[in-house]
C-alpha cells in the first residue's frame, strides 16, 4: 500500500483504472472506447485537486493510457469547453460543478459512456441540501448511462441502509418505465404500477432470501480492495438496476451491496483532567490552555479543534499569550481570507507548524501525515463528529489516533464522558435520512430544462427515483413546475414572462439563453450569510480617533448580522486580535488595533455552534440517572450530582427535571430536557408564550444544551401547588400547535431560512447576468417579501419548504415534538427556596445570551428613555 | 432638542408642531393633519414587485401593492380623511398602473371614493399614466404647511417631503433593530416610505443628516407604538 492518502484514493479508483486499461488494449476498439468512464464527486473542492495529484502518480509510473481531469469553480472557461468536446476518462468534481454538467445541452452524449461514479464522504454530503441536489444529478446520470454503478465512500455511519438507498434509483430506471401513468393528487399515496412490478420482483426474487442485517462474509471477503487507513470503514455498491437489493434490511427499496472494512488500531482518547473544580459554565475552557500549551509542546504536530470561529479566535489569542517558546502555532477558519488559509494550509502541508486552531472547516479534507495529536476543545456534541476529527491524526492503519477531549464546564464534562463511552462502542449519531428540499427541487427543474426539453412525467419518475424524493407527490412536483415557470402565485401575474414554457408537445423548455446563463450563474445549494470585509484601517497621527478609510490590510469577513450590532467603538476578537470598531464604510467594516490587554466589550460568541446530538444526550442522561456511573467520572462531577440529589432530586434517564424557585426580586422556572440549545430556543419562547398567558408575566429566558431557564415577575411555585396540573399543562404537545404557527411565522429565524430557499430556487438571484451585486446590496429585502407572501399566500411553495426546514434546521421543531412526547406524565417538579446546583448551570447563561423574551419595542423604549432623560436634565 | 417637539409617551400616535399646525405621526407610516382632515402618505412605490420580472426575469410576490393598499385602507377607515395625499415615487415606474390587478384597481377607486386624492410627482412617477384617478400635482401647500416629494436642500420651515425612506437603528446588548421612521428637527419633516417593498435609508446617512444641520429626532414606527429617539442613540449602518 501506498503511504498515507494516497492508499484509500487508489483503491476507490482500482477498479476504473483496470477496465479503462483494458478499454484502451481491446481490439477492435469498440464504441465506448472513448469518452469519460469514471466520475468523482468530492464535497471539497481542494479535496478533489489533490486526489487528482495522488492519481496522476501512479497512473504515469505504471504507464497507464488514463487520462485525469478536475473541473471546479476555477477550471478556466477554455479547459471547460475543450474537456466538454474531448472528455478526459476520469472526471474529479464538486456537486455543484456536477449540476451544471448535467444541465448542460450535451450531457445526454457527453455522460452516455459513463460506467462508475464514486462519491467521497458521501456520509458529510448526505446530511444536506448539497446531498439533494447531488441525489437528483445522480439520477440523471442513471438515467442517462443505465449501466452505471455508483460506489459510495463514507465513515462509519448509524443507518447504512439510507447510503445504500442513496446510491441506487429507487424505482426501475425511468427510461424503461415508459407508459407509467401519474397517480392524481388524491391517489398520489397509492404505489405506481411501477413500484409493484419492483414488488413482486423482489418478492419472487430467488437472491433475496428476506432481511438479514448483515451483508454475507463471502461478499464482504470479496471487496476487502478497499482499506481504511483510519477508523472508518467504507460503504461500497456495485452495478445495480435490475438487483433487487440483496442482504438489504428493507424489501422494498433497492440497495447497493455494502463493505465494511474493520480495523486500524483504536483511538488512544482520553479526557483531558486537570484534577480540579471546572466551572458550572462557560465554553471557552480557559483554565485548560497552560495544559493544552504543554501538549503542543510534547508533540510534533497538533490540531487544536473548537465549534465556533469565536471560539478559534480566543483559544488562539491564549495560546499565543502563553507561547514562551515561539512555536509556530497558526488559526484556520472560515471567515479569514483566502490568501491567509491557503498560506496556513501550505505551511501545515511543508510541516512547518506545531499547531493550528481550527474549526468545522478541517473537519474533511486534505489529510496531513504528520499531525501526531488532536485536541477537542469544549463539547464533542455529536459522536461521529468526533470520530471525524480524531481520525485527522496518524493516518495509519498499525497505529492508534492520539486525541484529548477537554471540557469547558462541568456538563461538557459529562458529554466528554458520554462521547469517550461512543467511541469505544464506535457507536454513531448521525443524523437521519433527509426529506428532499423542494428549493433544491425547484432549480433542479430549471436546469433539466435548460439540458433538453422535458417530459414531465418522465422527469417526476425520475426524481422519485432519487432516495430523498422517493415521496414527492405527483401534486408538489407540478407545484414545483409552476414555481419555476411563473414563481407559483394564485395571482397569475407573471405568465407572460415564464422561465420554462410548455410547447404544443407537452414538453417544458427553458424560455431563451439569458434565463439559463442565470441558473447556471445562481447554481448551488450553499447560501453564505451576507458579509462584509474586515480591513484594518489607519489612524491619522495628526487627528486622534480619525481613521483612514483605505490602505489597510483586510483580515477577513464578518458576517453582516454581526456587523450590525456593533457600533463604533465596540471591541471584538477576530483574526486573533482584538479590534476596535471604526465604522462601515462601503462594504467594509474599518478596524484599529485596540490597545495590548483590552478585554473585547462584544460578547459575539453565544455557546456553540453545532447543538447536543440526540444520540450523546440520551448517553448524558444515563450517566446523571445511575449513580454507579459516577466513580467513571472525574471526582468533582461526581460531587456536583450527589449535591444536585441531596438539594433536589436528579432526574431518571426518561424524565424532566423541573424547578422553580425563587431569586432576588424575580421567580425562575428551570428545566433539563437535554435537547440542545435550538430545540431549548424553541422551547423557551413557547413556554413564554405559554406564561403570559396563564397570567404569570415572564421576563426572559436563557437556555443552553442542557436546559432553559425563565424568569417571571409572580410566582410559578404558588401557582403549582394551587393547580396540581399546572406544570404538566405547561409542557403539554399542543403547544406545539398554533403558538408554535405564531410565532414561527414572526421569528428572525425563519426569516433567515426563507431567505436561504428564496436564494436556493432562484426567487432571489445571487448573481445576475450583465449586474454586479453582492449580499448587502440585494435591493429588496427577503424580510419584507416574505411578510407580504405569508400574508397574501401562506401555502405558498417557498414557504413550505421554509416551514421543511425549520423542522429540521435552526429552531429543530422535530426534535422538540420527540421531547414533548418522550417527558408525558415523566414531568418531576420540585418547588425549591433557592436554585439548585443543576440550575446554576443555565442561569449563567443569563446574560450572556440574547435574550429572547426581549422585542423590538423594548429596545426602541429604552433608547426613547434615554432622549426623555436628556430632554428633562 | 429640538424646538417644537411635543413627546406623549403613551400615546401610540405622537403629536409635532410643524409650522404652526399639529401632526399626529401615524404608527403605519402616515400623517395625519386633524385641522385639514388630510393624509399624507409617501413613496407608496406600488407595483414594485412585478417591476422585477419585466427587468430581471425575478418573479417577486405580486402582492406587494395589495398589501401597501390594505395598510392605506386601514388608516383612510381610521382618520375617514377629506383628502389624501400621496406624495410622490406612488407607483414604481411609470408603467405600474398598466401592470396594476384589477382588484387593486379597484381598490384604489374605493378609497379615492368621495375624497380629494392628489398624487404629488415624484422622481419615480414624475409622468403617471391617466386611468387611476384622482388629481396631479408637483406640490401642495396646506396652511403652513408645504408638500413636495424631494426635501428642498435649503431649509423651508414647515416642509413635508419624502423620498428619502429614512430608517433609524438602535444597537444595544448585542441585538439591533431597524425601523422605518419620521425624521424631524421642528422645522422640517421626513416621511418613511409606505410601501411594502419599499427599502431603507439611515438616518445617519449624509444625504439625511445633511437636511438637518441642528440635528434631529426620529419617530421608529414600532410593532405596537411609535418611538422617538434622539439622533445620539442612533447607530450608523
Amino acid at each position: 500500500m501506498a503511504p498515507t492518502g494516497a492508499g484509500k484514493t487508489l483503491a476507490g479508483f482500482l477498479p476504473s483504472l483496470v477496465a479503462l486499461s483494458e478499454r484502451a488494449g481491446a481490439k477492435p476498439a469498440p464504441k465506448a472506447a472513448k469518452g469519460l468512464h469514471t466520475l468523482y464527486i468530492s464535497p471539497l473542492k481542494a479535496l478533489a485537486v489533490d486526489i487528482a495529484r495522488n492519481l496522476d502518480a501512479p497512473i504515469a509510473q505504471i504507464d497507464l493510457p488514463v487520462r485525469v481531469e478536475t473541473r471546479t469553480g476555477d477550471t478556466p472557461a477554455h479547459k471547460r469547453t475543450r474537456q466538454i468536446s474531448r472528455p478526459p476518462d476520469i472526471l474529479l468534481t464538486t456537486p455543484e460543478q456536477l449540476a451544471l454538467l448535467i444541465a448542460h445541452r450535451d450531457a445526454a452524449e457527453f455522460f452516455s459512456g459513463l460506467r462508475c461514479v464514486i462519491l467521497d464522504e458521501l456520509h458529510a454530503l448526505v446530511t444536506s441540501k448539497r446531498g439533494d441536489l447531488l441525489s437528483l444529478a445522480l439520477a440523471r446520470l442513471h438515467r442517462l448511462s443505465p449501466d452505471l454503478a455508483a460506489i459510495g465512500l463514507s465513515a462509519t455511519v448509524r443507518e447504512p441502509d439510507e447510503l445504500r438507498k442513496y446510491l441506487v434509483p429507487q424505482v426501475l430506471g425511468p427510461a424503461s418505465a415508459g407508459g407509467r401513468i401519474h397517480t392524481s393528487p388524491n391517489e398520489a399515496q397509492v404505489p405506481s404500477p411501477v413500484r409493484e412490478r419492483d414488488r413482486e420482483r423482489d418478492a419472487t426474487s430467488p437472491e433475496n432470501p428476506g432481511p438479514s442485517p448483515q451483508p454475507s462474509p463471502a461478499r464482504e471477503r470479496g471487496r476487502v480492495a478497499v482499506s481504511a487507513l483510519d477508523d472508518v470503514a467504507r460503504t461500497t455498491q456495485a452495478p445495480l438496476p435490475p438487483f433487487p437489493a440483496e442482504g438489504g434490511g428493507n424489501a422494498k427499496s433497492p440497495m447497493a451491496d455494502l463493505v465494511t472494512v474493520q480495523g486500524g488500531a483504536k483511538a488512544d482518547l482520553r479526557m483531558l483532567d486537570l484534577g480540579r473544580s471546572l466551572p458550572i459554565a462557560g465554553h471557552t475552557a480557559w483554565h485548560s490552555m497552560p495544559a493544552i500549551y504543554d501538549l503542543i509542546r510534547e508533540h510534533r504536530t497538533t490540531l487544536v479543534f473548537v465549534n465556533t470561529r469565536l471560539q478559534a479566535e480566543y483559544t488562539f489569542q491564549e495560546l499565543w499569550r502563553l507561547n514562551d517558546d515561539a512555536l509556530p502555532i497558526a488559526i484556520h477558519h472560515g471567515s479569514l481570507d483566502a490568501q491567509q488559509r491557503r498560506r496556513v494550509e501550505a505551511a501545515m502541508a511543508a510541516g512547518q507548524l506545531r499547531a493550528i486552531v481550527c474549526t468545522a472547516t478541517l473537519d474533511l479534507g486534505i489529510d496531513w501525515g504528520n499531525v501526531d495529536l488532536v485536541v477537542n476543545v469544549g463539547a464533542p456534541k455529536g459522536a461521529s463528529r468526533i470520530m471525524q476529527r480524531i481520525g485527522r491524526a496518524n493516518h495509519r492503519m498499525d497505529e492508534p489516533s492520539k486525541a484529548y477531549l477537554v471540557p469547558g464546564n462541568r456538563f461538557e464534562m459529562l458529554e466528554c464522558q458520554a462521547a469517550l463511552d461512543a467511541v469505544e462502542e464506535a457507536a454513531q449519531d448521525t443524523p437521519d435520512a433527509r426529506l428532499g428540499a423542494l428549493d433544491v427541487l425547484a432549480q433542479h427543474v430549471l436546469g433539466m430544462a435548460c439540458a433538453d426539453a422535458f417530459d414531465p412525467l418522465g422527469l417526476y419518475d425520475e426524481i422519485v427515483s432519487a432516495s430523498p424524493y422517493t415521496g414527492l407527490t405527483w401534486e408538489s412536483f407540478e407545484q414545483v413546475v409552476d414555481y419555476v415557470a411563473t414563481g407559483g402565485y394564485a395571482l397569475r401575474a407573471y405568465e407572460r414572462f415564464a422561465k420554462i414554457l410548455r410547447g404544443p408537445d407537452g414538453l417544458w423548455r427553458v424560455r431563451d439563453a439569458r434565463t439559463a446563463q442565470a441558473y447556471r450563474m445562481n447554481v448551488g445549494t450553499i447560501v453564505e450569510a451576507a458579509r462584509v470585509r474586515v480591513r484594518l484601517g489607519r489612524t491619522l497621527r495628526g487627528k486622534p480617533g480619525a481613521v483612514l478609510p483605505k490602505g489597510g490590510r483586510v483580515l477577513g469577513e464578518i458576517e453582516d448580522e454581526f456587523a450590525d450590532t456593533l457600533t463604533i467603538g465596540d471591541t471584538f476578537l477576530f483574526a486573533g486580535e482584538t479590534l476596535r470598531f471604526e465604522g462601515l464604510a462601503e462594504d467594509e467594516a474599518l478596524v484599529t488595533r485596540a490597545p495590548l490587554g483590552t478585554d473585547p466589550a462584544i460578547p459575539s460568541y453565544a455557546g456553540a455552534k453545532f447543538p447536543l446530538s440526540t444520540f450523546l444526550a440520551e448517553r448524558v442522561r444515563a450517566i446523571i440517572a445511575d449513580p454507579f456511573e459516577w466513580d467513571r467520572l472525574p471526582k468533582q462531577i461526581g460531587d456536583y450530582l450527589q449535591q444536585q440529589r441531596r438539594r433536589s432530586v436528579l432526574p431518571g434517564e426518561r424524565d424532566l427535571l423541573v424547578e422553580t424557585f425563587p431569586r432576588g426580586k424575580r421567580h425562575y422556572l428551570t428545566a433539563f430536557p437535554f435537547e440542545g440549545r435550538l430545540a431549548h430556543q424553541t422551547l423557551g419562547m413557547l413556554l413564554t408564550r405559554r406564561l403570559e398567558r396563564d397570567g404569570l408575566r415572564p421576563l426572559g429566558f436563557a437556555a443552553n444544551d442542557y436546559g432553559i431557564a425563565i424568569w417571571t415577575t409572580r410566582d410559578v411555585s404558588e401557582r403549582a401547588a394551587l393547580d396540581p396540573d399546572f406544570i404538566g399543562d405547561l409542557f403539554a404537545v399542543d403547544m406545539l400547535g398554533d403558538d408554535l404557527e405564531a410565532w414561527l411565522d414572526e421569528s428572525a429565524m425563519m426569516k433567515r431560512t426563507f431567505r436561504q430557499c428564496a436564494v436556493i430556487a432562484g426567487l432571489i438571484e445571487r448573481h445576475h447576468p450583465g449586474l454586479k451585486k453582492s449580499g448587502r446590496q440585494v435591493t429588496i429585502s427577503t424580510d419584507l417579501i416574505y411578510d407580504v407572501l405569508r400574508k397574501h399566500q401562506p401555502d405558498h411553495l417557498l414557504l413550505r419548504a421554509a416551514r421543511q426546514d425549520a423542522a429540521t434546521g435552526l429552531l429543530d421543531v422535530r426534535r422538540l415534538g420527540m421531547m414533548l412526547e418522550r417527558i408525558q406524565g415523566r414531568i418531576i417538579h420540585r418547588a425549591l427556596d433557592r436554585v439548585s446546583p443543576l440550575s446554576v448551570s443555565v442561569m449563567l447563561e443569563i446574560g450572556r445570551e440574547r435574550v429572547y423574551g426581549e422585542g423590538a419595542d423594548e429596545i426602541l423604549a429604552e433608547a426613547e428613555a434615554e432622549l426623555l432623560q436628556e430632554a428633562l436634565s | 432638542m429640538a424646538a417644537g417637539l411635543r413627546l406623549e409617551k403613551t400615546h401610540k400616535h405622537p403629536t409635532l408642531l410643524l409650522a404652526g399646525e399639529t401632526l399626529m405621526l401615524d404608527l403605519c407610516g402616515g400623517v395625519w393633519l386633524p385641522e385639514h382632515r388630510t393624509l399624507i402618505v409617501s413613496d407608496l412605490h406600488l407595483e414594485k414587485g412585478s417591476s422585477y420580472a419585466a427587468r430581471t426575469g425575478q418573479f417577486l410576490p405580486p402582492y406587494d401593492t395589495r398589501e401597501t393598499l390594505a395598510c392605506l385602507h386601514e388608516a383612510v377607515i381610521r382618520h375617514d380623511p377629506a383628502r389624501v395625499v400621496a406624495l410622490g415615487d406612488s407607483f414604481h415606474d411609470h408603467r405600474g398602473p398598466e401592470r396594476m390587478e384589477p382588484g387593486d384597481r379597484a381598490m384604489v377607486a374605493a378609497l379615492q371614493e368621495g375624497r380629494d386624492w392628489v398624487w404629488i410627482a415624484g422622481n419615480h412617477d414624475a409622468a403617471v399614466s391617466e386611468g387611476v384617478g384622482g388629481r396631479y400635482a408637483d406640490a401642495l401647500a396646506l396652511g403652513g404647511l408645504i408638500l413636495r416629494h424631494e426635501p428642498s436642500p435649503e431649509l423651508v420651515p414647515g416642509e413635508i417631503a419624502g423620498h428619502l425612506h429614512p430608517c433609524g437603528k438602535v444597537a444595544m446588548r448585542g441585538r439591533a433593530v431597524r425601523r422605518r421612521c419620521f425624521v424631524s428637527d421642528g422645522t422640517r419633516l421626513v416621511m418613511p416610505a409606505f410601501g411594502a417593498f419599499a427599502g431603507g435609508l439611515n438616518v445617519r446617512d449624509r444625504a439625511i443628516e445633511g437636511l438637518f444641520p441642528n440635528g434631529f429626532t426620529a419617530h421608529l414606527l414600532g410593532d405596537g407604538r411609535v418611538f422617538s429617539i434622539g439622533r445620539a442613540q442612533l447607530a450608523r449602518d
